[in-house]
């Protein structure tokens, strides 16, 4: 009797099964993570609560209307200019005593903001207007008050305080979140994202 | 003599693809861990905004997609060309957002619930009263954390 050895398996078609798959997952992928501007709506409230009375300076109107025109405190402005806006009231400080405001390197201009703590953004936009502006306007505000936390944050910790949010978002992050928790939480103290949305007019 | 004489061939070698599998292979399997598959066939147009104050958006399974445009041009004899709502695989009324949202609710676990977003996915020419629709029928269903989903790049790019 001959010894007979296994015959061997052919694999000379593996590659083209495997291209085959390849291009089968390269032609279906989407590498991407989604991003985007993260925002908390308002619980509904009810009819009957007052709201409380705030200070005329202490609130910053950006008003949005159907053409897509931005106006801040009833001036007309270009979208450029808002972040600077927005930061010079949010950073003014005018206040006096309790409603002084000791890390604000703003104007101090009595007629401007208190104090960060209360000044309020109220964007109030047309029912026309264009998402992408209201995106652009989203975001310049945005950066604002990020600008000024990262800013303290930096002097406080010595790091950006967007980083930190990051860090402690990251479920993969090893470090002391409480740390950073109690840290973010301080800047989140300093300059409280107070960006009230009215319902759109109609008009 | 001639034994040892070494046979001159004047061809060039065949090249040795034996490891060629082995490097597709690698690459198949690159592409399988990274591919997320699209879970929505999209119905409407979705040009997304730039911006850079963006966060990233982990945890893919905790977040429910609300898109909305003007229909894509196959869509826009049955659907009209105003812009309209997706919810999943089809079109929506604004109504219709609350009952969505209590659905993707009972599909997790109860101590997730308070993680759950909502993210936007909104076509640059919508009108805002769409999108404040969609906002106000949110708050009511109490899915209060959303995100715009965007593009990164300058806000000056969405002129």
């Amino acid at each position: 009797m001959a010894k007979r050895s296994a015959p061997e398996v052919n694999a000379g078609s593996m590659a083209d099964i495997a291209f085959l798959l390849l291009i089968f997952f390269l032609v279906t992928t989407t590498i991407e993570t989604d991003r985007g501007i993260s925002r908390k709506l308002p619980p509904i409230q009810d009819e009957e609560v007052e709201p409380p009375v705030i200070k005329q300076k202490n609130i910053f109107t950006v008003i949005v209307n159907r053409n897509n025109d931005l106006f801040v405190e009833d001036e007309k402005m270009e979208l450029s200019e808002l972040r600077e806006a927005a930061k010079a009231f949010l950073d003014n400080g005018g206040g006096v005593g309790e409603d002084g405001c000791s890390y604000c390197q703003g104007a101090r201009d009595p007629q401007a903001s208190d104090n960060p703590k209360k000044a309020i953004i109220s964007l109030v936009n047309d029912r026309k207007t264009e998402y992408r502006t209201y995106i652009s306007v989203q975001n310049e505000l945005v950066a604002a008050y990020n600008e000024l936390r990262n800013r303290e944050s930096q002097r406080l910790f010595g790091m950006d305080f967007t980083e930190m949010e990051a860090k402690y978002n990251d479920p993969n992050f090893r470090g002391n979140k409480k740390k950073m928790e109690t840290q973010i939480d301080q800047v989140k103290v300093m300059y409280p994202q107070l960006l009230s949305e009215a319902e759109p007019k109609s008009s | 003599m001639s034994k040892f004489k070494k046979k001159k061939s004047g061809e060039l070698p065949a090249v040795n693809t034996a490891s060629l599998p082995d490097i597709v292979f690698m690459l198949l399997f690159f592409f399988m861990v990274a591919t997320v598959m699209r879970q929505n066939t999209l119905m409407i147009e979705n040009k997304l905004p730039f911006a850079d104050q963006v966060e990233k958006l982990d945890r893919k399974e905790l977040v429910s997609y609300i898109y909305a445009g003007k229909p894509s041009e196959r869509y826009q004899k049955t659907a009209g060309s105003e812009a309209r709502i997706q919810l999943n695989d089809k079109f929506a009324a604004v109504s219709e957002i609350q009952k969505f949202i209590y659905a993707e609710r009972e599909t997790k676990r109860e101590e997730l619930i308070p993680y759950l977003t909502t993210a936007l996915k909104v076509d640059v020419e919508t009108n805002m009263g769409l999108v404040s629709d969609i906002k106000q029928e949110l708050r009511k269903a109490e899915a209060l954390k959303i995100n715009y989903t965007t593009r990164i790049g300058e806000v000056a790019k969405n002129r």
